[in-house]
């Protein structure tokens, strides 16, 4: 009851506010709105008892991701910005990608439902007692089964971040800060 | 009986604890905040040879409900070119911030709002980083320059020492091997020893990213009065600062009750398996009552009779604390209550030592120039906390695989970290210094040139 409670608040706030996000016209406003779907989809997580990846959600995406958003956004001039961009549902492009995103949603739903067993939403919750602390099978996982595809993630991110601060660096010769 | 009724006593009987503890937090901690200023006053004032606000009450001591009253009641100020839901919206996540991740701190070893929330410290630290939102998006929607200034100076400063503290924690979590705060407390019983002791650097490490994360002096540059006013808040006035203010000192709260948990043994009073050292468990009791006794003393000296009077409350207030510490010793039933009660006292000469230790450098240092500050957290504490980390993991693996002591390990390898960062940021920093020198030479050659 409660569950079902929290899943109904914490997805109504999730899709609004995705919603709103997309319409509104003040980028820095987006990204608030952004920032509540992203806290609302943690909730959900927590609701369902993976504590680790709510937390994990709300550091990554909240405290690091959007902070630095906010960052680019503030050194743009909105104003110049806001003539180009402008939402119309009437755009050809607009409409298709949504049309498809909206079909392809359905059909996975559709789907899910359809087969018994092998579906998205079959899977049977254990009882939130019974499930051992997650980011402990979490970690477990990740340096046992899934290490391989671990260390190549930290691998290209870490050359992600090379490659950053190359490109940041002031060649030789140009004015230093 | 009515089965709504029914529901929410069973609910009630479930989470008494819980809900009392947030109320408290949410009511108590404003006040606190309030005390903390007039703390950080008179300490200042006491630094400098003054005496601090003495007017409002005796020693000043209701000075903060004066500010509090003051705050309510002026003007409150929008600019008209602001943003205005964003100008609404900034002071009040800062704010919640700081108050929910109190939520997940253990001020005793029962007091704590989600009890059994196993990422406790995550949870603390991700919360209260949300709070920098606040700053950012306040000095983005007061459209001014010295807001916007102070905004981006914050982002900067949290990206740069948000890595340096969060790799520092994480050589207080290997000792420990849990996320969840009772459980990092219960590890340092066990272990028999504050986690300080065994990873000095990465408590080091978290001191200085925790003042940098507070805003506060030497790092309080998006704030810094001689630059830019007052920095992101520049354009907040009566209780939207207020608010503001309010998130800072709660963070402080926050980073305090944190380094307290993680190095220096949470609500555990001082040698916590020791037997004969048992009597230290009176001491909340006394010390809270001496307190009271020195009210009394004062009380007399006051010039005024309505101070008199107030002296008298504190001191009535202070034998009553007093009275609700020892009297479980006495009440056989109430035993249980005991190490509650003097965690939580424990807990909270800890944080406020720890934020005694803030306002200390505080009036000691002098702030830092912007590059100073980002040389500091990037060629510093970045390399010594990720030293830090690699040298306390091979040393648990050394004293996992051998019959070495594993304190006698981390000291060894605290040492070894040590004088190899000390090394490293030597050389780095005279590499650097070298360079800009050259740099400077460079274009300074070329200016000539020029002219």
């Amino acid at each position: 009851m409660l569950d079902s409670v929290l899943f109904y608040f914490f997805a109504g706030v999730a899709v609004i506010s995705a919603a709103l996000m997309v319409t509104r016209r003040n980028a820095i406003h987006s990204a608030v709105f952004l920032i509540t779907t992203l806290l609302a989809t943690a909730g959900i997580f927590l609701q369902l008892r993976a504590e680790f990846l709510f937390i994990a959600q709300i550091i990554i995406y909240v405290g690091g991701i959007m902070v630095l958003f906010i960052f680019v956004i503030m050194l743009v001039r909105l104003d110049v910005a806001l003539h180009h961009i402008r939402f119309r549902m009437k755009n050809l492009v607009v409409t298709l990608v949504i049309a498809v995103l909206g079909a392809e949603a359905g059909a996975i739903i559709y789907y899910a439902r359809k087969l018994p067993g092998q579906g998205l939403f079959i899977e049977k919750m254990a009882p939130a007692q019974n499930l051992a602390p997650n980011s402990e099978k979490l970690a477990q996982s990740l340096f046992s089964n899934y290490l391989l595809p671990f260390e190549i993630a930290s691998v290209l991110l870490l050359v992600a971040m090379v490659g950053a601060v190359v490109m940041a660096k002031n060649k030789k010769g140009t004015e230093d800060s | 009986m009515n089965p709504t009724l029914h529901a929410v006593l069973d609910f009630l009987q479930t989470w008494w604890a819980e809900l009392t503890c947030g109320v408290v937090i949410v009511a108590v901690v404003p006040l606190v905040a309030g005390y903390l200023v007039l703390m950080e006053r008179k300490l200042m004032a006491d630094m400098q040879a003054r005496l601090g606000p003495m007017r409002v009450g005796p020693h000043g001591l209701l000075q903060p409900i004066a500010d509090a009253v003051k705050l309510l009641i002026k003007e409150d100020i929008i600019p008209g070119e602001s943003d205005k839901l964003i100008f609404w919206l900034a002071p009040v996540i800062s704010m919640t911030a700081a108050l929910t991740s109190m939520g997940a701190i253990a001020f005793g070893p029962s007091f704590q709002v989600a009890r059994d929330i196993n990422i406790g410290i995550l949870f603390v630290l991700g919360v209260s980083s949300l709070g920098f939102l606040g700053i950012i998006l306040g000095g983005w929607a007061s459209n001014s320059h010295y807001s916007i200034i102070g905004a981006l100076r914050s982002t900067a400063q949290l990206v740069s020492y948000e890595t340096a503290g969060g790799l520092a924690i994480i050589s207080g979590l290997l000792l420990s091997g849990t996320l969840s705060i009772s459980g990092i407390v219960t590890a340092q019983q066990t272990q028999r020893v504050w986690f300080i002791f065994l990873a000095p650097v990465g408590f080091f490490i978290y001191l200085v990213a925790s003042i940098a994360e507070t805003n506060r002096a030497p790092f309080d540059l998006p704030e810094a009065e001689s630059e830019l006013v007052a920095g992101y808040m520049t354009e907040y006035s009566g209780f939207r600062w207020a608010l503001y203010f309010l998130g800072e000192y709660a963070n402080m709260i926050v980073v305090g009750s944190v380094a307290t948990t993680l190095f220096l043994g949470g609500w555990l009073r001082p040698f916590p398996n020791v037997r004969w050292l048992n009597w230290l468990d009176v001491l909340p009791a006394l010390i809270i009552a001496l307190i009271g006794v020195y009210s009394v003393y004062r009380a007399g000296k006051q010039p005024v009779k309505i101070q008199t009077q107030f002296m008298w409350g504190v001191a009535l207030a202070c034998f009553a604390v007093a009275l609700i510490y020892a009297v479980p010793w006495f009440v056989g039933p109430l035993k249980f209550v005991i190490p509650g009660l003097n965690g939580a006292f424990w807990f909270l000469l800890k944080v406020a030592a720890y934020i005694y230790v803030f306002m200390w450098v505080r009036f000691t240092l002098p702030r830092y120039r912007f590059d100073q500050l980002m040389h500091l957290g990037w060629y510093i504490l970045i390399p010594l906390a990720i030293v830090n980390v690699f040298a306390v993991g091979v040393a648990m693996l050394i004293a996992a695989n051998t019959n070495w002591n594993h304190a006698v390990v981390l000291l060894l390898a605290t040492i070894v970290t040590t004088i190899a960062t000390l090394v490293c940021a030597v050389f780095l920093v005279s590499w650097h210094d070298r360079r800009t020198e050259s740099a400077s030479t460079a274009s300074l050659a070329r200016d000539s040139y020029a002219g």
